[in-house]
This record gives structure tokens, C-alpha cells and sequence, in this order.
């Protein structure tokens, strides 16, 4: 990490990073997700939170009207392979040049498709706050 | 490939498309009245322009029905604002929401939690929008009225400013509008509670959500019980002579939502028809302006008080220290009317 949390959220210089939070497709387990947000929002970042059972059409919908930086979608169902590159596509489609960072229990031998398919971070169980931070301050700063 | 919100647009071109429409030009340009600075002014002066001022306004749909919702935490302002919402695009309007949620005073984060409720508002076409009160002395104040008139320039009518009713600067923010709907919900204490200054003063509605509870008729009671007071001290918000209304209502299940929305748009009638409307929006214009100066002034001092608290204060000079803070303050703010002059200066000369 470059800087330190607090840094960022007290930076003058730098506007807060809008993280859009969902659950994609039918899982409902956010309690991880309601961890995320935590971490997110005490590293200085503005969190918008969507919840439970959201679409790629919901998500891009908050994330046209949000002008987000970066979208984090978690996963605990194995929907990753496909809903993963679903999101990335559905907003390279929309024409909305915002990352993709997935959370969620993704096994090691998937990540190569998920890198390969756009998504700008992947995030697993354990993962500690500053390394959540950091992960979603650098897809942030990965956009174009 | 270079996708299209990569193509970086003037502050020109974003406000002729959001006045299209656009709704990725209306984000784009909320974010740059939310990020302060030149740009916002530069934004604020287009977008002003660009609506022609203060008129009457929603007869001619040249400005929008500005709503204020603000109530405690957890009365259901956000779910009753999805539900109500949606029935207007049923009615035929174009409805948007700014979404206020506190920022973390120590990291600067913040957790925006509306759209949770709001899952459906946004399927039915509602353009939301989450903000974050980002701390900042006077910001708040400064970016709203701000962000409601691109809402407005992007043909958005009515715009609600919901608010967690918990601060000052909350409750104004929510009360910069044509129309304050206060949420109150069963439990909140009794009419000694409801005759406190401060959230229910400011009410043109009220809703009382939750109203399928036993003690929901305590709660409108109450309310009664107040207004009926304000009516004996002659009590009442300025230019406004109706009693509040008092609407009940169960969002969840969507019961009273459509006399909420009848409430709404007779108190707009009844503004525009006693001319009071004109008057809260030329009020709402004069706060605006006293806004921007409050951050020019505080622009300009800053940076020499941060230098002589910093300088003279912490290494105890000599003709600082020992002094009361309201003796050291009042000589800063004789070096301070010299700085801002040369300040001051220096902005009327961008401006030319």
C-alpha cells in the first residue's frame, strides 16, 4: 500500500473512491459483503451499498447514477465463472469504464480465467482490511 | 478500445447533455458540484443559466418540485420514499432522489445504504443518487442546491432531499425546499418530545410511518397536540398559512402512499397559488449566496490561521501565548480583513 488509509480519507487532494457493494445473483449471504463495506468505509472510501439478490442491469444502474469508481461484487455460491465476466461485459457493454473487484470463495485455479475475462482484483476468505483497501484503491486507480 | 465515459466531456457539452436527458451527463456533473471548487462554479453558473433563474416553475416544467424528507434514523424515510416514488412514475412524472448519508468524521468513509430500500424505485426509472455529508464545514449546504438544479436541467421533477433528521445541518438541508415532509414514526417519546425545537418545527407534512402499530394513534395524537399549540403562540414557518397535514402511512405495504402523494402536490398548489412558492425559492437563493460566501471566507482564512496557530500558538511566542483564544482570534481577524482583500482580488480577476 502506498498510503496508509487514513491518508486517503483525509486527502485534500483526492476525492473519496465510490465503491458500488453488491450481491450478484441468488446468494444470500452478505454478512462478508457487510464486512467489505466496513473495511471499505474505514479506509476513507464512500460505499454504496446495494444488498441482496441484485442483476448486472441493478448494479449498472446504481453505477451510472452513482458515477462510481469501482464495482465489488461477492460471491459465496461458485457463480464467479459466469457471473464474474457477465458483470465486466455488461458494463464494457453499457460503455462504463469501471473496474470490477470480485469477493468471495474463488479456488486459485479459476483466477487466471477471471483475470483474463477483465475482472481487476479477486479477493478470498482471510483477506486482511488493508489488503481489501489496497485492492480496491488500486483497481480505482487502473480506470482509465 | 476507449469505452465512452472515457471520453472526457467539457462542463458545456455534459450540461447540454443533461439537459437531453443524459442521465450519465447528470452523474457526471452531480460529482463535479460534489467535488467543490472551480469546476462546481464553473457548473453552477451553466447550469444556472441554463434554467433561467427563479421562477414559479412545475406548471411550466421549467423547474422541478423541490421535497425535503428528513426524520430519525431508522422511521423508514428510505422505503417510504421508493414506494411514494414509484406511484408518481405511475402518475406520469420523472422523479429523482438525493440520498444524504453522515460520513465517518474520523476516516472520511461512509456507508450509503439508501438504494437497499430502493430496489424497485430504481426499477420503476427513479434517479438516485447517494451523497455523502464528506464533513466539511458548510459543504453540504453548498453542493445540494447545487446538485437539485442538475437534477432539475435534467428534466427531473420532483427532486427529494432525504436526510437523517439528527443534525442542524441535516434538518437545513432537508428544509431547503418548496416542500419539508418530516417522517416520525410510534415510540418516539410523547408530546413533551414533539414540542422540542428543532426536526418538527420545519414540517409542511408530516408522515407518520409505521402506522399499522398499536400506538400509531398516540403519535398523530401528539402531533395534533403541537400544532395545536403553534397555532395558539402564532407560531408557524413564515409565508406559510396552512396547518401541516398529517398523513398516515405503512410503506412496506404501501398503504397511504397515495395520499401522501395527493398531500405533496396540494402543499405545491397551495404555495404557487398564495405566492408563497416564489418567496421560499427567492429565500432558498439568498441561503445559497450566504453558502458560497461562508466558503469564500473560509477559503481565505484558513490557510493564515493554520500558519499563525501553527507558528505562533505551538511555539509559544511570546505575544500569543497566555492570551485567551477569543483575545488571539480577534487579532487574526484584523490580519485576516487584509489578507481576504488581496484574496478577493485575485478571484474577481479570474472572473474577468
Amino acid at each position: 500500500m502506498s498510503k496508509s488509509s487514513e491518508e486517503v480519507g483525509r486527502s485534500q487532494t483526492r476525492p473519496p473512491v465510490r465503491v458500488v457493494l453488491a450481491k450478484l445473483g441468488l446468494d444470500g449471504h452478505d454478512r462478508g459483503l457487510k464486512v467489505v463495506a466496513r473495511m471499505l468505509r474505514d479506509g476513507g472510501m464512500e460505499v454504496i451499498y446495494l444488498g441482496l439478490r441484485q442483476t448486472t442491469e441493478t448494479i449498472i444502474d446504481a453505477v451510472e447514477q452513482e458515477d462510481a469508481d469501482v464495482v465489488g461484487i461477492s460471491m459465496l455460491n461458485a457463480g464467479h465463472l459466469t457471473l464474474g465476466p457477465r458483470m465486466v461485459e455488461a458494463l464494457v457493454a453499457a460503455g462504463l469504464d469501471v473496474p470490477v473487484v470480485i469477493g468471495g470463495i474463488v479456488p486459485d485455479e479459476d483466477l487466471s480465467a477471471l483475470v483474463d475475462a477483465g475482472v481487476a482484483g479477486v479477493l478470498g476468505p482471510g483477506a486482511s482490511a488493508d489488503e481489501v483497501v489496497a485492492c480496491v484503491l488500486a483497481a480505482a486507480d487502473s480506470r482509465g | 478500445m476507449i469505452p465512452v465515459s472515457a471520453v472526457v466531456r467539457s462542463v458545456a457539452e455534459l450540461v447540454a447533455a443533461a439537459r437531453g436527458g443524459e442521465r450519465r451527463a447528470v452523474a457526471r456533473l452531480l460529482t463535479l458540484v460534489e467535488r467543490g471548487g472551480a469546476v462546481a462554479d464553473e457548473v453552477a453558473e451553466r447550469s444556472w443559466s441554463a434554467l433561467g433563474g427563479i421562477t414559479e416553475g412545475s406548471t411550466d416544467g421549467s423547474r422541478a418540485h423541490v421535497i425535503g424528507v428528513t426524520g430519525p434514523p431508522g422511521a423508514g424515510k428510505s422505503t417510504l420514499v421508493a414506494g411514494w416514488m414509484i406511484r408518481l412514475v405511475e402518475r406520469g412524472c420523472r422523479p429523482a432522489v438525493l440520498a444524504v448519508d453522515p460520513s465517518s468524521p474520523l476516516t472520511g468513509g461512509a456507508i450509503l445504504g439508501d438504494r437497499v430500500r430502493m430496489a424497485d424505485a430504481t426499477a420503476a426509472g427513479v434517479f438516485i443518487r447517494s451523497i455523502a455529508t464528506r464533513g466539511h464545514a458548510g459543504g453540504l449546504a453548498l453542493a445540494v442546491p447545487g446538485m437539485v438544479r442538475i437534477l432539475e436541467l435534467g428534466g427531473f421533477d420532483p427532486v427529494v432531499v432525504e436526510t437523517v433528521g439528527v443534525g442542524q445541518v441535516e434538518v437545513d438541508v432537508a428544509s431547503a425546499a418548496d416542500t419539508v415532509l418530516v417522517v416520525v414514526t410510534p415510540g418516539m417519546g410523547d408530546a413533551v418530545q414533539a414540542n422540542k425545537a428543532g426536526l418538527l418545527e420545519v414540517a409542511d407534512l408530516f408522515a407518520v410511518n409505521k402506522s399499522d402499530r398499536p400506538d400509531a394513534a398516540d403519535v398523530r395524537r401528539d402531533l395534533e397536540l403541537m400544532l395545536d399549540l403553534s397555532g395558539l403562540t402564532g407560531h408557524h414557518r413564515e409565508g406559510v398559512a396552512d396547518r401541516p397535514s398529517i398523513t398516515s402511512t405503512v410503506a412496506i405495504t404501501g398503504a397511504g402512499l397515495d395520499e401522501l402523494a395527493d398531500a405533496t402536490e396540494t402543499h405545491l398548489v397551495n404555495l404557487a397559488t398564495t405566492g408563497t412558492l416564489v418567496t421560499r425559492r427567492e429565500e432558498r437563493w439568498r441561503a445559497e449566496v450566504r453558502s458560497h460566501l461562508d466558503r469564500l471566507l473560509l477559503d481565505s482564512s484558513h490557510q493564515l490561521v493554520d500558519a499563525l496557530i501553527r507558528g505562533s500558538l505551538l511555539t509559544g511566542d511570546e505575544s500569543s501565548a497566555g492570551k485567551s483564544p477569543a483575545a488571539v482570534a480577534r487579532g487574526l481577524a484584523l490580519l485576516l480583513a487584509e489578507q481576504m482583500t488581496e484574496y478577493l482580488d485575485g478571484v474577481v480577476e479570474d472572473d474577468r
